[in-house]
C-alpha cells in the first residue's frame, strides 16, 4: 500500500524555453488518510530532458520541495509565574506550512544562493512569513524559531541535504517520509535545477492529501452538520451502554 | 494497529485505547467511581489534545453511566424528582463551564485551567479519601464499638426558601442546594471532562442529607443529561468531539467495568478505598509536576483564529 508505484507521468514543464526541462514522475499523486493511515512516503522521481550537450563547466544540482497548505499558527510561550509554568507572551505567525520537506543533491548553501532563495521561497525559514510582531514583543524571530523547531521535531519540517540521488546529471531520485499526522489540502511540489546557485530551470506540480472513507464522512459531519454529529455520538453511547448492561445481565442469568 | 482519529488527527494504537478504556473500566467497576477523572488525564499523557480528550471524554460518561443507571432504574433507587432539581442547575452549570472553556481557549489558558481544576480537585478527595479510608481501617482492627456518627443533623440548609418534598429521598428541604450543588458539578463537568460523581456524591450525603442508597443513581441520572449536554456543546461550539476515540473507549471500558465489578467484590472496602486515592494522587501528582518543573520546550503553537 505504502510502496504504491503508479506509472511514470509524463509531463513536460510548462516554459519552453528553457534549454534543461524536468521530466517528473511520483509515486503516487494523492495520499489517503484512511482510518488505518500511518504515514506515507512518497517517491519522486525523475529525468532532465535537454536538447543540446550537458554543460559540465557548472554541474547541475537539484532542489525539491514540498509544502503542505499554509495557516497562520499561535505560538505561545511559557513563563514561571506564581511556581507554575503558565502561558505568557502570544505572536500569530502570519503564515506558516503545515508540512514542509526541502530535498536537495548537496549543502543547501552550495546548491541555492541567497537571492534564489530569497525570490523562490525554498528553505523552511523563508517559507514562513512572519510580518507585524505586536510592539511588547520585541524578538520576534524566536517565535519562528520555535514554530519549525517544534514541527521539525514531529517530523513536519524536513531538511534532507543531500538526499536527492543524481545519476548523469540527468537521472533524479528523492524519498520522502510523510508523518501521521497530516492536515488536508494540496501540497505542492516544486522541482528546481540549479547550476553554480541559479535556479535553471523549475517545474510544480500538486500532491493531494485527502481523508477518505469513513475518515472523511465523520469529519465533514462534525463540521456540517455538528448537531446530528452530536446526536449521533450520544445514540451510540447510549446504545453501548445500555448493549453492555443488557449483554452482561444475560450473561448473568445463565 | 494503529488507527488515524478523524477528529483528534493524530494516530494512536487502537489496542492501546482499548487496554485504557479497559483498565479505567476495571477501576470503575471496582471503585463504583466513572473514571473519567482518570481517562482524561491518561488522554493527555497519550498525546490526545486536550480540548479533543475533555469534550470525547464526556460523550463516554453518557455511555458508562447510562449502562450503570439501568440497575438502579430495576432497583428503585432513583430519585427522580431531585434528579430533575440537579439537572436545573447542571444544565445551566455546564452552559457556563462551556462559555470559560471557549473563552479561555482563545487566550490559550485552557490547559492550565484543565489541570489546575485536576491538581486542586484530585489533590483535595484523593487527600481525604486516604485519610478516611486510614481511620477507618484502624478503627475496624480497634475496637468493633463506638457511637455511630450523626446522621441528618438540622443545618443550615434546611433554613432556606422555596422548599420541596422529595419523597424517594425522604426530604423537605429547600430547592436552592440542590441546584447550586448541580450548578458546581455541570462547570466540572465541561471544563474537565468528567461526571463530576466524585464530587456530587459527598455533596448530595453531607449537604443535602440523601439517603445513601439513592444518591448513587440519582448521581448517575443527572450525569447522563448533563454530559449528553456538554458532548452537544462541545459538538456544536469547538467541534471537538471525537467518535472514533469515544467508541474505542467505550467498548474497553463496558467489558473493565462489569471485570472491576468482580474483582471488587473480593477486595476488603478499606482497601480498595486506600488503592483508589493512592491513585487519585498519584495522577495528580504527575499533573503538579507538569506544572511545577521547566518543561523541555517552552514553546507551543495553537490554531489561530477566534480574535
Amino acid at each position: 500500500m505504502r510502496r504504491l508505484i503508479c506509472a511514470l507521468m509524463m509531463l513536460t514543464a510548462p516554459v519552453a524555453a528553457q534549454s534543461e526541462e524536468v521530466v517528473l514522475g511520483l509515486s503516487k499523486d494523492n495520499v489517503a488518510i484512511t482510518t488505518s493511515f500511518d504515514g506515507s512516503e512518497i517517491l519522486i522521481f525523475g529525468a532532465v530532458k535537454r536538447e543540446e550537450a550537458i554543460n559540465t563547466a557548472e554541474p547541475l544540482e537539484v532542489v525539491m520541495t514540498i509544502a503542505g497548505p499554509s495557516e497562520p499558527v499561535v505560538v505561545r510561550s511559557k513563563e514561571k509565574k506564581f511556581g507554575i509554568w503558565v502561558n505568557t507572551e502570544a505572536l500569530e505567525v502570519d503564515s506558516a506550512p503545515s508540512f514542509y520537506a526541502v530535498a536537495t543533491t548537496g549543502p543547501i548553501a552550495q546548491v541555492l544562493s541567497e537571492t534564489e532563495d530569497l525570490r523562490e521561497k525554498v528553505t523552511i525559514d523563508r517559507a514562513i512569513r512572519s510580518v507585524g510582531a505586536p510592539a511588547e514583543i520585541t524578538d520576534a524571530g524566536r517565535f519562528t524559531e520555535a514554530v519549525i523547531r517544534i514541527r521539525q521535531e514531529k517530523n513536519l519540517y524536513q531538511l534532507l541535504e543531500g538526499q536527492v540521488a543524481l545519476d548523469q546529471q540527468t537521472l533524479f531520485r528523492t524519498r520522502i517520509d510523510m508523518p501521521a499526522d497530516l492536515t488536508e489540502g494540496d501540497y505542492l511540489t516544486r522541482i528546481f535545477l540549479t547550476r553554480n546557485g541559479k535556479i535553471v530551470s523549475n517545474y510544480e506540480t500538486t500532491i493531494d492529501v485527502r481523508k477518505v472513507g469513513l475518515e472523511r464522512i465523520l469529519f465533514n459531519m462534525s463540521r456540517q452538520q455538528p448537531i446530528w454529529y452530536g446526536l449521533m455520538s450520544l445514540a451510540i453511547a447510549i446504545f453501548a451502554g445500555w448493549g453492555a448492561s443488557a449483554v452482561f445481565s444475560a450473561l448473568r442469568r445463565n | 494497529m494503529q488507527i488515524y482519529l478523524p477528529i483528534a488527527e493524530v494516530s494512536v494504537n487502537a489496542f492501546l485505547l482499548l487496554g485504557l478504556g479497559g483498565l479505567v473500566g476495571i477501576l470503575s467497576g471496582m471503585f463504583g467511581v466513572g473514571g473519567g477523572f482518570l481517562m482524561t488525564p491518561l488522554l493527555f499523557f497519550i498525546g490526545i489534545p486536550p480540548a479533543v480528550a475533555v469534550a470525547t471524554e464526556a460523550n463516554q460518561i453518557v455511555a458508562s453511566s447510562f449502562s450503570g443507571v439501568l440497575a438502579h432504574f430495576r432497583r428503585k433507587t432513583v430519585d427522580f424528582r431531585m434528579g430533575f432539581v440537579l439537572l436545573i442547575g447542571g444544565l445551566a452549570g455546564a452552559a457556563l463551564g462551556v462559555v470559560v472553556f471557549n473563552h479561555l481557549k482563545s487566550l490559550g489558558q485552557v490547559d492550565l485551567l484543565v489541570k489546575l481544576c485536576y491538581v486542586g480537585f484530585l489533590g483535595v478527595i484523593g487527600g481525604l479519601m486516604f485519610i478516611e479510608s486510614v481511620n477507618a481501617i484502624r478503627k475496624s482492627r480497634g475496637a468493633a464499638g463506638g457511637a455511630p456518627a450523626k446522621r441528618r443533623q438540622r443545618n443550615w440548609v434546611h433554613a432556606l426558601p422555596f422548599k420541596m418534598r422529595f419523597r424517594t429521598s425522604g426530604l423537605y428541604i429547600s430547592v436552592l442546594p440542590p441546584i447550586i450543588v448541580g450548578l458546581v458539578v455541570g462547570v466540572l463537568a465541561a471544563i474537565m471532562g468528567v461526571g463530576g460523581g466524585f464530587v456530587m456524591v459527598p455533596a448530595m450525603i453531607y449537604i443535602l442529607g440523601m439517603p445513601t442508597k439513592v444518591v448513587v443513581g440519582t448521581s448517575l441520572f443527572q450525569i447522563i443529561f448533563v454530559t449528553a449536554f456538554t458532548t452537544m456543546l462541545h459538538a456544536t461550539t469547538n467541534f471537538t468531539v471525537d467518535v472514533v476515540l469515544a467508541v474505542l473507549l467505550l467498548v474497553g471500558g463496558v467489558i473493565g467495568a462489569q471485570i472491576g465489578t468482580r474483582i471488587g467484590v473480593k477486595l476488603k472496602a478499606e482497601q480498595l478505598r486506600v488503592l483508589l486515592a493512592l491513585m487519585v494522587l498519584a495522577v495528580c501528582g504527575k499533573l503538579a509536576l507538569d506544572l511545577l518543573l521547566q518543561p523541555a520546550e517552552l514553546y507551543s503553537l495553537g490554531a489561530a483564529g477566534g480574535h
